[in-house]
């Protein structure tokens, strides 16, 4: 799927300060029976937003106005749970292009960057230091930098630097997924097939 | 070139590598990619959805295989959904002008039967395709396994995956096989020693006289299921055999093309020395008629063994115990002996000429069992053309057979033909999971002999008794 670039994000955040937010709690089993791959967005952590009669659950932090923004910061072991590609395709589709924790799952982190999310892994005290700021402040900004691969709060300039794999980042800061990148090494491909023997 | 040593495997996978990833996977091209009716249609909605088109079309064939009828071809197909399928492959292939050899095409077939069968597979190519049975056409020295839907969408996008690199296992059979030891059975026995998560991870080269010794056929049956032991594929040096089987078909090259490729063809093998993550040996003569009796395909015997006792086998006894129970079968006994219902001999495993030369080696003279119900089912219109030519038909007419028509058929029973629940079909296919050939359907993978001597006694028997 196509998707916009990332570079650098500034933006508010919406804080979870919750752990092992896992993939059924994201996006429900029973959602994933569509074939388009839109519209997951409104079921994003139905349960946790939407009571059973469909009103919205005022505590819940997405229906709270105070909180806006691109960016989520969630707890521990964010996106534990199945491999359903669709609880990263609610996140993206609710408008958040980039995710803050102190650690991930691994597919959760693998299925995000393969659409354009960035998942980005802090230490535990930085976590800290945001989920603070922003509880003293919702209009907290952050500066998510991917070139230079750093996380700043920026009202404090207090900065961390994030892991991310090489080819990923490529990706993402072009907006591509396999298919985009080989797209863009056509003409390479066309030499590499004009010199086999068949 | 530097002069390290290196495997048949390494030779064919870096010549493919256009681009290596710091940190990533390899960009790996493809030379052939074969497409059928199940697995393509959601790649080429994507396509569309994306506005590009197929970058080689030449490189792509289209065969349908998978959920067509194996009687009264010329008539349309009655299930709505495979019907859909069948025409979506043809209107995409023919929008993309991709060649499609579809219902009633006389090189129509199943895709890993058909591919070699008209040259299109040849040695040090890499070969993709939506199946995972893909790995048959490793017989021919070349890198071959089966991709997902999302990968189907980048071959034919742009002829390449993003993959990276297995690591490398060796499996050397040495020695000279017992009578009525067919390659299936050299496969089922390594796969019986391997279990069916041994490779996992791995490329396999089989080496050493079993393997030299044997026919195209033959290495194509034991290619076909690596898979089954989890290995991404596996392939063979080529040599004269191989050179053989390849010259003169349709598509193979000629004249100084032909010599051209030979020379590079000459040069596909594993170097001394060479090394590999893993390596197994085994002995030829170790190995008898096969038959499973179990639940996935690492579940094998020799055919006059008893069933393992749970107390011998690796893992969970109680998943050994589920598996028994819906063969119903008991540790210990005997499969000698045990009643058959049906016989499927056909799938890319064992639906080329070599296999129904065999099984009608076992029926000449003989009758059909009456409890029996067989299918024999040509993994292609070609096949289905010699088993005329060479007098087979009339073999198995006169025994009491009847041949259908191409198709991968009971394999995977996603058409009509499905074997009833609780019934015991001795089968020349791949797979012997649950509800694999049908809900409730109870597999017996062996070779076309085993399923001969089943096909004219109506229970599990000893192949060399008629031999
Ligand atoms: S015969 Fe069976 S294994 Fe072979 S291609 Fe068909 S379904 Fe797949």
């Amino acid at each position: 799927m196509a998707y916009d670039k990332f570079t650098v994000l500034k933006s508010t955040a919406v804080p979870m300060p919750i752990e092992n937010v896992d993939t059924d709690q994201i996006i429900p089993a029973r959602f994933l029976k569509a074939t388009k791959r839109e519209g997951f967005g409104d079921n994003l952590f139905r349960d946790w937003r939407y009571n059973v009669d469909n009103t919205p659950k005022q505590d819940f932090v997405l229906n709270n106005p105070i909180y806006s923004g691109e960016i989520l910061v969630g707890g521990k072991n964010f996106g534990s749970g199945s491999s359903r590609e669709h609880a990263a395709w609610a996140i993206y589709d609710y408008g958040f292009r980039c995710v803050v924790s102190s650690f991930f799952a691994d597919i959760f982190k693998n299925n995000s960057l393969n659409i354009g999310i960035l998942p980005v892994q802090v230490s535990p005290e930085f976590l800290d230091k945001i989920f603070t700021a922003i509880e003293a402040d919702p209009k907290t900004e952050l500066e998510v930098n991917l070139p230079e691969q750093t996380i700043t709060i920026v009202a404090t300039g207090e900065k961390e630097s994030f892991d991310i794999n090489g080819y990923k980042k490529h990706n993402l800061m072009n907006g591509f997924d396999d298919i985009d990148y080989l797209q863009s090494m056509k003409a390479e491909i066309e030499t590499f097939a004009a010199g086999r023997l068949y | 070139m530097s002069n390290t040593p290196s495997t048949l495997f390494d030779k064919v996978w870096d010549a493919h590598v256009v681009r290596k990833i710091e940190d990533g996977p390899d960009v790996f091209f493809i030379d052939r990619h074969f497409i059928h009716e199940v697995t393509s249609p959601v790649a080429f909605l994507g396509l569309q959805n994306r506005g590009i088109n197929v970058m080689f079309s030449e490189r792509t064939f289209a065969t349908a295989d998978h959920n067509t009828p194996t009687i009264n071809q010329h008539l349309p197909v009655e299930d709505p959904l495979s019907a859909n399928q069948l025409k979506a492959l043809e209107q995409n292939s023919a929008k993309y002008g991709i060649s499609h050899w579809g219902l009633g095409n006389p090189k129509n077939g199943i895709v890993h039967v058909v591919g070699p069968e008209n040259g299109i597979t040849l040695p040090g190519m890499t070969i993709v395709c939506g199946d995972s049975h893909t790995s048959t056409h490793g017989a021919f020295g070349a890198i071959a396994f089966g991709i997902g839907t999302s990968e189907v969408e980048m071959v034919l996008s742009s002829q390449c995956i993003m993959q990276p690199k297995p690591k490398k296992m060796r499996i050397n059979v040495n020695g000279a096989l017992n009578k009525g030891v067919t390659p299936k059975d050299v496969i089922l026995y390594i796969i019986s020693k391997l279990t069916t998560a041994g490779a996992t991870g791995y490329f396999v080269e089989y080496a050493g006289d079993v393997f030299e010794n044997m026919s195209m056929e033959g290495r194509m049956t034991v290619c076909n299921m690596s898979i089954e032991m989890g290995a991404r594929g596996g392939m063979i040096a080529p040599d004269e055999t191989t050179y053989a089987y390849i010259k003169g078909r349709e598509k193979a090259p000629q004249g100084e093309a032909w010599d051209k490729a030979l020379a590079y063809w000459k040069t596909l093998k594993t170097d001394e020395g060479a090394s590999f993550d893993v390596e197994y040996n085994y002995n030829a003569a170790d190995i008898e008629p096969m038959i499973t009796y179990g639940t996935n395909p690492g579940m094998g015997i020799g055919i006059t063994k008893n069933i393992p006792l749970s107390t011998e086998v690796e893992g969970g006894k109680s998943t050994y115990e589920k598996s028994l129970n819906y063969m119903g079968f008991h540790e210990g006994e005997q499969m000698l002996g045990k009643k058959v219902d049906y016989v499927f001999i056909g799938s890319c495993t064992n639906g080329r000429i070599e296999d129904f030369r065999a099984f009608a080696s076992i029926i000449k003279g003989r009758k059909k069992a009456d409890n029996v119900t067989a299918w024999i089912v040509p993994g292609s219109h070609i096949v289905e053309r010699q088993i005329r030519e060479e007098g087979i038909l009339d073999v198995l007419t006169e025994a009491g057979f009847q041949l259908r028509q191409p198709g991968c058929s009971a394999c995977l029973a996603m058409n009509d033909d499905k074997i009833p629940a609780g019934k015991y079909a001795v089968s020349t296919s791949n797979r012997n999971f649950e509800g694999r050939q049908g809900p409730g359907a109870r597999t017996l993978l062996a070779s076309p002999l085993v399923a001969a001597a089943a096909a004219v006694t109506g229970v599990v028997t000893d192949p060399r008794e008629f031999i």
